[in-house]
């Protein structure tokens, strides 16, 4: 966990007094909307269908326990009951009133949370992998590096108005569990031939209405050398990104339009002359921020206590086991992914009464720590072995332990028209419908790792394009119909989905994807072939064929 | 406060004038004689482009009580009751349609 300084709270009480006057004046009529509405987005306040929406960062998906306990008071208290974990590290509360807000930031500012680069044009909320500092293999803790980008980016007086919202992911593993492919920005941290650590840079990634694959500019970047950088493509980007047409301001149609070399060059001559300033990362400032995460104090433990071999005989305990739990970088402890997608719930939902059991259990079995994943679940990244019998005990008895991790009914999906001002279509009841399709979890193993991800419109919040089934809502004649893509994904390997066909009606959509899963087992090479590997071998013209057929 | 894009809207039957409450972003719908109401079945109704307009133009003077005006379809049943005319309003009128997770604030 990250240690917040004197500086950080009072920063935080200061912008919440800052933000009680502006509601007041507005409240009061001294401020209208046109001049209230980038105020209240700078700090996370949207306006959605039914009522005000407060969207809350959760820096580098780590959360402590009484940060989410504040959470569910916060819910509570001035929300309905419940929060919504999203596809970047953040939580949404849907319901609460104008004149409550400031009381609810004042009180999530007391534990150091807040909705600062969560909207508005800035540098968002830095994302990075939610096993970070517990996965094995990693080259270095990723957060570490989040969070020098995070002091770096809050309030940056030249970054503030950039021309559109601007998204950074970093992993630090093997397997890229922060689809920093995606991203307008992604940094994947390794070491050179010499051991020296560093980042390959990527660039104009992102979904939305014009999708891309980040391109890469820079293999190696020293890693001291990383605000530097990132503020040389900043200028860059600052400087040439549109400002005439929202839907072309992203840095992916920049990097699309004068090519990812022509990009680069820019990049390394406006960085030529900065790079060594003041943005220079001297070896005490990393070790600052270095010292300020502190680790658990990790015991000498066997990796196969007598409580865990003997909890591995009831095949409920192993069958959550194998799905939801994953080596730790340290012998005797592991990586524990509560499911928030419980068969037919709102996927990324959590109940107040929820989060404080989960909490709790943080405290009794994490060292009082939870991660936050993009694939909206939640993690205790430091559970002893031994322990893991009675934390699966306390988590079935709460409705947490559904093993599906990963599964066809892990889906990931937008609030979409249910909630949100943008949507076209909705996106929840069509998860539910189909993960209730699929409810038989022996069937759902059976078909293995399969991610569908759904959005309620062309913005992606739902990450369809890199979904295995990617489920897009479009309205057309004040209907609902989807568009079905497949064989996306979002990690080292990220590509975007390949469209099946023609869109199809809010009904059929449930059936065309267990007819695209019975197409996909009928035709994969072994039962261990993945569904998304089987997509590639064959492309999608096996699948639309079946498919179309039937509907 | 009026919707730029709705200055040249098409209306092809009964609409009205909807936005959200700017205490607590509850939905409201424009009525007839000038205010806001929290039920639909109060809403003014108007048929023609110019008529919307104007509704429109009204519910956006600046008085401070609601956000966001604009035009929305309505359906009008056989004995006058008023509706809202697609889903994304239904949604509007109904909230979310599957059950929340959640209870009630405790706050006001």
């Amino acid at each position: 966990m990250y240690v917040y300084d004197e500086f950080d709270r009072t920063f935080l009480a200061e912008r919440v007094a800052e933000f009680r006057d502006q509601v007041t004046r507005r409240l009061d009529g001294a401020l209208n909307e046109d001049e209230f509405k980038p105020l209240r987005l700078m700090n996370g306040v949207y306006l959605q269908l039914h009522a005000y929406m407060l969207r809350v960062a959760i820096p580098y998906g780590t959360l402590s326990a009484h940060q989410l306990r504040r959470m569910a008071h916060v819910a509570r208290v001035y929300d309905r009951g419940y929060g919504h974990f999203t596809t970047r590290q953040n939580i949404q509360f849907n319901w609460i009133k104008l004149d409550n807000l400031p009381d609810a930031m004042a009180e999530l500012a007391e534990v150091g949370v807040h909705g600062i680069q969560t909207s508005g044009n800035c540098i968002r909320n830095v994302t990075t992998d939610q096993w970070a500092g517990a996965v094995p293999g990693e080259f270095d803790d990723p957060r570490i590096w989040a969070e020098i980008l995070r002091q770096y980016s809050t309030l940056h007086p030249e970054f503030t108005y950039l021309p559109r919202k601007f998204k950074i992911a970093i992993t630090a593993a093997g397997h890229d569990r922060a689809a920093i492919k995606v991203h307008d920005v992604g940094l994947r941290l390794h070491r050179n031939d010499v051991g020296e650590l560093g980042f390959e840079v990527l660039v104009g990634g992102g979904l939305g209405r014009t999708p891309f694959v980040g391109k890469s500019i820079r293999p190696f970047l020293p890693a001291r050398e990383l605000l530097s950088y990132i503020e040389a493509i900043m200028r860059v980007y600052n400087q040439y990104g549109r400002r005439d047409n929202i839907y072309k301001a992203r840095i992916k149609i920049l990097v699309h339009e004068i090519g990812a070399e022509a990009f680069a060059e820019a990049v390394e001559a406006e960085w030529e002359a900065i790079r060594d300033g003041a943005l220079h990362l001297s070896d005490e400032m990393i070790a600052d921020i270095r010292s300020r995460f502190v680790y658990p104090a990790y015991e000498a433990l066997e990796d196969e206590p007598a409580e865990f071999v003997a909890a591995m005989g009831d095949p409920r305990f192993a069958t959550w086991f194998a799905n939801s739990v994953h080596a730790h970088k340290v012998p005797g402890y592991s990586i524990v992914t509560i499911s928030l997608k419980p068969v037919g719930a709102p996927p990324g939902d959590a109940t107040a009464d929820q989060m404080d059991t989960i909490a709790d259990l943080a405290d009794a079995y994490a060292f009082g720590e939870i991660r936050v994943g993009h694939e909206q679940n939640l993690c205790l990244p430091s559970v002893a072995r031994r322990d893991l019998p009675e934390l699966w005990r306390r988590l079935d008895a709460a409705g947490l332990a559904t093993p599906n991790v990963n599964l066809v009914n892990d889906i990931i999906a937008c609030p979409g028209l249910d909630y949100c001002a943008l949507a076209n279509a909705r996106a929840i009841p069509v998860a539910q419908e189909i993960a209730k399709r699929f409810a038989d979890l022996d069937k759902a193993r059976g078909i293995g790792r399969l991610h569908i991800n759904i959005s309620g419109c062309i913005n992606a919040c739902g990450h369809h394009h890199v979904g295995h089934i990617g489920i897009l809502g479009v309205e057309k004649n004040g209907q609902e119909f989807y568009q079905i893509t497949l064989g996306g994904r979002a990690d080292e390997q990220a590509q975007l989905g390949t469209l099946l066909g023609p869109a199809v009606s809010y009904d059929q959509v449930p059936g065309l994807v267990e007819d695209v899963v019975a197409t996909y087992m009928e035709l994969r090479a072994t039962p261990q072939e993945l569904f998304v590997d089987t997509v590639a071998r064959l492309g999608v013209e096996p699948f639309k064929e079946r498919v179309y057929a039937a509907h | 406060m009026a919707a730029p894009q709705q200055q040249k809207l098409k209306v092809n039957g009964p609409v009205t004038v909807t936005a959200n409450r700017l205490t607590d972003g509850v939905v409201v719908w424009r009525t007839a004689a000038g205010g806001w109401s929290t039920d639909i079945a109060e809403a003014a109704i108007v048929t023609t482009a110019p008529e919307a307009i104007a509704l429109l133009e009204s519910a956006s003077t600046p008085h401070n009580e609601a956000v966001g005006a604009y035009v929305a379809p309505v359906v009008l049943s056989g004995n006058g009751a008023i509706g809202p005319g697609n889903l994304r309003e239904r949604i509007r009128v109904a909230g979310p349609t599957f059950a929340l997770p959640g209870a009630e604030p405790h706050a006001s």
